[in-house]
């Protein structure tokens, strides 16, 4: 990858791309204007995905928003391996938001490889097989005589070769082939994909480039905050306008209206002015007086107190997974365990604070916002129906410009800051605005990774093996009928998915107020943890080694049904924690270093099978973590690169997130504020080691950013307690731990 | 008005005296690349050098650095846009995830380097601990630290 950054795209190219077309992916659309303009500008646009210039130059678009997950690198190498580019011809370029071109242009849910994966390889190798005939014309030979590599077709029979630039007008001319007859590279072609590609965007990056949503700098550009009642739902009645109004740098302080969703319009106070520093410093000395009758006022404390109340009873009322004959087969279990797990609210926190900068100009608004979701879909998290619906703005008179993002983990999946950057805007007409979270805003009103309970249940037989396990899962609601996003268990959580007829899940739901939202691997960030620490309790009740009864619990070589994103295969599930006990020498832990145990977790979620091993010591009362080894099969790996980020990146969330992280929520108010009140890992705490094993597994590929992350915190916990006999139930661990923990009653603590 | 000294160039700004450096990086003279992350020098986005030492911008005041010489993430590289080594190693061993808190990493990689040519990893995670990256980047911060000092030493590690 060269380092131009800002390659020549014609005006005429990417107003053709912008214009939009109908319907559906665009292979197999002219969008580089008719073919004969294509032609006599010596350019080659077979799709919305590349654009091959006269230079030489191989425009590839990136099309979905870069969070850190690497896709603006890994994206396009998808279409540059079977275009057969060579990747330093490449200029990657971020697309604009188009949906009808480019379909999905979101991220979450680890879905960009998986959703994009045949659609590139078609863009790339459309691309390929026309100027592959280009040249078979040119040169009067078959097609199939002619080979492809470093953006060159060549001819072995005539030692004739033309670079795919020299090849771009005639192949713009050509009919472009049905994607049905493409022939795409097996797998083992691949020259591109599986190696080690560096982002597109290092060198802009430690340059200190403006890259960022929070970079944008407009002429004549104001500044905003934006100040939301402290518990979720509350309304301003009045606030000391004359002495805002009168503060330095200060153009304007009004009350906002919201529009009953959280998720898009809070009520709320603005300040505009002329830069960051005057508008917070005007929102230090602003005082709101909040109506709070329909506030929250949800309480951590009330929470807990109900769920131990709820936890007496074995079954909750919501039954999400059945299982008949459940309480018969718990009674008739040779040994029979109970334990109680339970986890706090987190923040998402992203280290840019939620921003976004947006000018009104007439009826027309234009946004440049550092969102999960810019795009119009899905409806349920975009801004686009508050744009349309709230604002009344036509469709098409916004536009809504990617920015790189500094980080999502989920919390930009929400759109809730544009929306206020919108509304402001659209007040302050004629002047582009910069509304600006301060790190106190980011955490109190996040969309938080919900807390939870759990009611646990198992039943081993005489030869101990796992017979019952049941799940009281106490949660919370918005909507009085479902779990919250993110806290909602169906089924598909691994043991229960592997266990039909044996294992029940049910619910309790307290109604909550607080937003909670998708984050990073949701759900499974929390009950890899419950579910597999308490898998650990009952195979170590069992006296038997954790390996061995995790291969028992799943069972024979089987798909499963539709669960959370896909299915698991427990062939594929069996490989990866086979894989990760030879890889981090479980079966020879007596040669561990005096003082180090082991813990073993696996966990299915996104798609991705992912096993782990935690190696951890207690020095001086706190846990050590000296090597995080696991073993994951997403299919093929795109970018070994990023692949490695990914997980190394998951790892470390997972441990930073389960041993520290605790947010309180007293009378609807969260309580931190800043990272002095959160402690978030730092690079003292970080396993020094990481050692990654990827099954290139014939399967396409699907994303890393979510699985590597759900199997650590329970490969931790269990290798703790083999150390120590402390059996740690919740989060933040390393204050639990500290507590003492609950010495395990039953088990032998040298067979883990 | 108050005169500064950023990355070599003598700039005038006419802000309040209590402004922390931060924003009139960002805000009054448009350089971006130091970042704001929590306003209260725990995260380390902001980390530029005064005087060749790594402060953080967002709670330091102008005032404080009017009579020194500050250096950005702008001025990292060389002017001849020749990458300082740290850069060159950050960009070769893939460092960043999302980015956003390397240019403050870097400013704080630079410092220590400044002062200790052959840092140890202990060395190392005295020197970085004030910066947060959440994407947790920090095994790879570790390594190419490593690398730059080893460059920087003649390929002597």
């Amino acid at each position: 990858m060269n380092k131009i950054m800002n390659p020549q795209l014609s005006r005429r190219t990417v107003l053709n791309m912008s214009a939009g077309a109908a319907g559906g992916l665009m292979l197999g659309f002219q969008l580089g204007g008719s073919q004969e303009a294509q032609a006599a500008a010596g350019e080659f646009t077979p799709n919305a995905y590349i654009t091959i210039q006269p230079n030489g130059r191989i425009v590839i678009m990136a099309k979905n928003p870069e969070i850190g997950q690497g896709v603006k690198t890994s994206l396009p190498m998808i279409v540059a391996e079977e275009l057969d580019a060579a990747w330093t011809d490449v200029d990657v370029v971020q697309s604009p938001i188009n949906d009808k071109l480019y379909g999905m242009q979101w991220a979450g849910g680890s879905q960009s490889i998986p959703q994009n994966w045949k659609t590139l390889r078609a863009a790339g190798g459309t691309a390929r097989a026309m100027l592959v005939e280009a040249a078979a014309r040119q040169w009067k030979v078959p097609a199939a005589e002619l080979t492809t590599a470093d953006s060159t077709v060549f001819h072995a029979a005539s030692n004739r070769s033309a670079k795919y630039a020299t090849l771009a007008s005639a192949a713009a001319k050509l009919p472009v082939p049905d994607a049905k007859t493409l022939k795409l590279k097996d797998k083992s072609e691949f020259k591109l994909l599986g190696t080690f590609v560096t982002g597109v965007d290092n060198e802009e990056i430690v340059t200190g480039k403006p890259l960022f949503g929070i970079d944008v700098q407009l002429p004549g550009m104001l500044y905003a905050v934006y100040e939301q009642c402290p518990a979720a739902g509350g309304k301003p009645v009045s606030f000391n306008e004359a002495e805002i109004k009168a503060m330095p740098g200060i153009k304007d302080a009004f009350i906002v209206e919201g529009n009953g969703n959280l998720a898009q319009l809070a009520h709320g106070v603005a300040i505009v002015g002329e830069s960051t520093w005057a508008v917070f410093r005007a929102k230090r000395a602003l005082h709101v007086k909040w109506d709070e009758t329909e506030a929250s006022k949800d309480s951590w404390t009330s929470f807990t107190a109900q769920a131990q109340e709820f936890a007496k009873q074995p079954k909750g009322a919501n039954v999400v997974v059945a299982a008949e004959g459940i309480d018969e087969a718990m009674n008739g279990a040779a040994k029979k365990l109970k334990a109680f797990y339970s986890y706090p609210f987190i923040s998402h926190a992203t280290l840019e604070p939620q921003n976004t900068t947006a000018w009104r100009k007439g009826d027309k608004l234009e946004i440049w916002s550092p969102s999960q979701i810019p795009g119009p879909n899905p409806p349920v998290f975009s801004a686009h129906p508050f744009l349309t619906g709230t604002l009344k703005i036509a469709p098409e008179n916004f536009t809504i410009h990617q920015t790189r993002i500094g980080g999502g983990f989920g919390r930009r999946l929400n759109n809730d800051y544009m929306c206020q950057a919108a509304a402001i805007a659209w007040r302050v007409e004629g002047t582009p605005v910069k509304l600006v979270w301060t790190r106190e805003d980011d955490m109190r009103h996040d969309m938080y990774r919900a807390g939870g309970f759990h009611q646990l249940e198992g039943g081993l037989d005489a030869n101990g093996k796992l017979v019952a396990f049941r799940d009281h899962f106490i949660t919370f609601t918005a909507n009085g009928k479902s779990g919250t996003m993110g806290a909602a268990m169906n089924g598909a959580e691994f043991p229960i998915n592997v266990l039909p007829g044996k294992a029940e899940v049910s619910q309790t739901l307290i109604p909550l107020k607080v937003p909670c939202g998708a984050m990073r691997a949701p759900g499974s960030n929390v009950f890899a943890f419950v579910l597999n620490s308490f898998l650990h309790e009952l195979s170590v009740a069992a006296g038997r080694d954790h390996v061995e009864f995790l291969l028992e619990v799943l069972g024979e070589p089987r798909w499963l049904k539709e669960g959370n994103y896909g299915t698991m295969h427990t062939r594929r599930a069996a490989d990866v924690i086979k894989l990760v006990a030879d890889k981090s020498g479980w079966a020879n832990q007596k040669s561990l270093p005096a003082g180090h145990a082991l813990g073993i977790a696996f966990y299915h979620c996104h798609q991705g099978h992912v096993a782990e091993v935690a190696e951890v010591s207690v020095e001086g009362g706190k846990i050590k973590i000296h090597k995080v080894t696991f073993a994951a099969d997403v299919g093929p790996i795109v970018n070994l690169a990023g692949a490695q980020a990914q997980a190394e990146g998951a790892i470390i969330d997972g441990i930073s997130s389960m041993m520290h992280l605790k947010l309180g929520l007293e009378n609807g108010r969260i309580q931190e504020g800043n990272f002095d009140q959160y402690n978030m890992m730092r690079i003292h705490e970080a396993p020094p080691v990481i050692e990654s094993h990827f099954i290139n597994s014939e399967f396409d590929p699907t994303g890393l950013g979510e699985p590597t992350y759900a199997p650590v915190a329970p490969a931790v916990a269990n290798a703790v307690f083999t150390l120590t006999g402390k059996r740690v139930r919740s989060f933040p661990f390393m204050e639990e731990f500290a507590k003492t923990g609950t010495v395990a009653s039953a088990g032998n603590k040298s067979a883990s | 008005m108050m005169k500064l000294k950023i990355n070599g160039t003598i700039q005038e700004v006419d802000v309040d005296p209590s402004t922390p450096l931060l924003w009139v990086l960002r805000d009054t003279l448009g350089l971006v690349g130091t970042k704001f992350g929590c306003g209260i020098a725990q995260c380390g986005a902001c980390t530029v050098h005064l005087d060749g030492i790594a402060v953080r911008a967002c709670s330091l005041p102008v005032s404080a650095a009017v009579d020194g010489e500050v250096r950005t993430i702008e001025a990292l590289a060389k002017p001849d846009g020749t990458l300082h080594a740290l850069q060159k190693a950050w960009i070769a061993l893939d460092v960043p995830q999302c980015g956003y808190c390397q240019a403050g990493q870097l400013m704080s990689a630079a410092a220590l380097l400044e002062g200790n040519a052959k840092p140890t990893d202990a060395e190392i995670d005295e020197a970085m601990a004030g910066n947060l990256c959440r994407c947790g980047t920090y095994l790879r911060i570790r390594k190419a630290i490593h690398t730059a000092a080893a460059e920087i030493n003649g390929g002597k590690a």
